[in-house]
């Protein structure tokens, strides 16, 4: 199965900007994040960020933390996930990255859950609350297991840090737009451009741009600054949310689609 | 009494250097927090340092903790206390109050907020923000705000903004925009959390007076040093008092600033024990307690690693205590760390033991303590049968119990 790096490899001989969709796990079931996965890898995804559920969700704003809560009251736990992941990633074109807190996978022991990790198909990890400094804990381990760990660069971060970020970083570069917590908002600040070129200049790895992209055609701007990829999170979980469990895997169908051509090679 | 210098470190006995580069204590703390933040921690860090050995920033906090504040706080010697522990040959513990609770704003919390808000103002950040629970670091961040005319937002629990009114209303008076946090339990943990998000959010133009020894690297060791004229006093009051040490120190325990702002000075004194009170609640045996050193594990909250109260699955498990201010599942990492190196003690005493401690010092000494004080009141009961001979106690009176009367008579009553 393809890696997250080979995944970016590929879409780089087509030019092709990737499509990342992300959802919670659990919301609103278990059995809807199954079909969501698929309906998402057929619907124009390259990559899938799947969030697990964690009680304190410090970097995510209102509509992933209500996600991510209703998925705990369901009682989603982490064995589920890796079950339905092992069930799943199969059938699957698009790599599955997670995108989980520090404190779960500390419990669990680093070296268990990235071997249950690898078993389950995962691809990549993003930890929202883990910086470079305190990421040696699972970058090493990570590689031994064939798990990506996709590090983040924020709008804050200088220059220096930058650069050594970029090193680190596995399978691509994490580039949060904006100083914030996760979720929609109406205008992508335009110094994501700089940081772009800035990361441009000091790598070659991918660059997937993620936080408060919410519309198509803000999709389509962050690829025209040079993003490789592009991550749609809130957006994404409000779609899938709201009504049945078919009227949300529609929606978000639709949604893909419409991201998919908006940032689609002419 | 001269007003102490700003970082005792220059006077320690003890020559440990906690934490260290990497905010450390031994495993515990570090800096666990989005990348967005990181930069900002750093920035704090080296004004910390920078302005923690300027004289003209000494001067000015020095004149404020003194003429503001009200510094120094006396010990006093808790004479009917001490009798009713007493023996019958009338031996037993000396006990005496570090009155915490006399300073401006009623708790030891206005320490910390009126020296982040000076650091504050030098850094050139325009708004400030703060998480509560009891409220009484609200309340003394609200008052720092008003006094240098600095933009305040307090973060504050729902169940927090019920049972603390008082303090709610005291914030808005002063002029401190209090938002209400719903998520979770709606008590500190989730107002910690969403102060972050702000701060995540704003962190250009804000700086985050975190109000315990808990948070990332440099906070737990900002605020146990902002706090550490708590313990520098009491060791010049007590040689002035007896011309010796303390014996023992007790203080309550939530996120922990009291306590470290009492144990940091004697740190390197070994005949000294240090005692911290954590909450019960219903019972370490039930669900329902805040009891982190002693019942939890070692996790990740709010930028640091320590003990932490989560379930099997690594989810944060919400904490149960009368005291809003102990309500709290996680502890600042230098506690975790003075734990498991034994140089400190941890004991739990429940909401009821609490409930009676307070009624106590109200009717013996005149003093109506704050819930959270309280609990380390009520670890009397069980130490100063254990002990031998006059110890002499030093109890950290953090706070004063104005704030807590309505919901105590609510719960006496019923």
């Amino acid at each position: 199965m393809t890696s997250v790096s080979q995944c970016f490899e590929q879409l780089r001989d087509h030019a092709r900007c990737a499509l990342i969709p992300f959802i919670t796990a659990g919301d609103p079931d278990l059995g809807t994040t199954a079909e969501a996965l698929r309906v998402l890898d057929r619907s124009g995804a390259d990559l899938i960020e799947l969030g697990v559920p964690y009680s304190d969700p410090l970097a995510d704003g209102p509509v992933i933390q209500a996600a991510a809560t209703r998925s705990l009251h369901q009682g989603t736990r982490l064995d589920d996930v890796l079950r339905l992941l092992k069930e799943v990633t199969p059938d699957l074109r698009s790599p599955i990255v997670l995108f989980m807190y520090y404190n779960p996978i500390l419990n669990r022991g680093i070296e268990r859950f990235l071997q249950e990790l690898s078993e389950a198909g995962v691809k990549g990890l993003v930890v929202p609350d883990l910086p470079l400094e305190e990421a040696d804990a699972l970058l090493t381990p990570a590689q031994k297991h064939g798990i990506e760990l996709i590090l983040l660069v924020a709008p804050t971060s200088p220059p220096e840090r930058i650069a050594a970020i970029a090193q680190r970083s596995q399978g691509f570069i994490y580039l949060v737009s904006t100083t914030g917590v996760t979720g929609m908002r109406s205008q992508m600040q335009t110094r994501v451009k700089d940081l772009l070129l800035e990361l441009r200049q000091v790598t070659d790895k991918p660059i997937g741009v993620g936080f408060g992209i919410s519309h198509p055609d803000q999709a389509r701007q962050v690829m025209e600054w040079g993003a490789d990829g592009v991550i749609v999170g809130s957006a994404f979980v409000k779609r899938l949310s709201e009504g049945t469990p078919n009227e949300g895997l529609a929606a978000i169908a639709q949604f893909c689609q419409s991201l998919r051509s908006a940032i689609a090679v002419e | 009494m001269t007003t102490t210098p700003l970082s005792p470190n220059q006077n320690r006995v003890s020559s440990e250097n906690r934490p260290d580069a990497l905010g450390r204590f031994g495993k515990f703390g570090g800096k666990y927090v989005p990348e967005t933040l990181m930069p900002a921690l750093t920035e704090l860090e080296l004004a910390y340092q920078h302005y923690s050995q300027d004289p003209s920033f000494q001067a000015e906090l020095g004149g404020l903790l003194r003429d503001y504040v009200g510094r120094p706080s006396p010990l006093y010697f808790a004479e009917r206390l001490t009798a009713h522990y007493a023996r019958p040959d009338g031996t037993g513990a000396q006990i005496y109050l570090k009155r915490e609770d006399l300073n401006h704003t009623g708790a030891h919390k206005i320490n910390n907020a009126i020296a982040q808000a000076l650091l504050a103002k030098r850094m050139g950040k325009p708004r400030i923000i703060a998480e509560t629970g009891a409220g009484q670091h609200g309340v003394a961040t609200a008052t720092v705000c008003a006094r240098f005319g600095i933009q305040c937002v307090i973060y504050m629990g729902v169940h927090d903004m019920e049972r603390q009114a008082l303090n709610v209303f005291r914030m808005r008076l002063m002029g401190a925009e209090v938002c209400p946090v719903e998520s979770g339990t709606g008590t500190l943990k989730d107002a910690t959390s969403e102060a972050i998000r702000d701060w995540v959010t704003n962190v250009e133009t804000t700086h985050y007076i975190l109000g315990s020894v808990a948070g990332p690297h440099p906070y737990p060791m900002i605020v146990r040093d902002f706090h550490a004229m708590i313990g520098a006093e009491t060791r010049a009051q007590c040689q002035e008092k007896w011309g010796g040490l303390p014996d023992i120190l007790l203080a309550c325990v939530g996120g922990g600033s009291n306590a470290m702002g009492l144990f940091h000075e004697f740190m390197g004194e070994a005949t000294v024990r240090l005692i911290g009170v954590e909450a019960a609640g219903h019972g370490v045996e039930t669900a329902k307690h805040a009891a982190t050193l002693t019942k939890g594990r070692v996790g990740v909250l709010h930028g640091a690693m320590s003990y932490l109260l989560q379930d099997e699955e690594g989810q944060v498990i919400e904490p149960h205590s009368i005291s809003a201010g102990l309500d709290y599942p996680g502890v600042g990492p230098e506690h975790s760390y003075l734990m498991e190196t034994a140089r400190a003690e941890y004991y739990a005493v429940t909401d009821e033991q609490a409930l009676t401690a307070f009624q106590r010092l109200s009717q013996l000494e005149g003093i109506i303590p704050a819930l959270e004080t309280a609990h380390a009141i009520a670890y009397l009961d069980t130490l100063c049968p254990q002990l031998t001979g006059s110890p002499r106690i030093v109890i950290n009176c953090s706070g004063r119990g104005d704030k807590d009367v309505l919901s105590v008579s609510r719960l006496l009553e019923s």
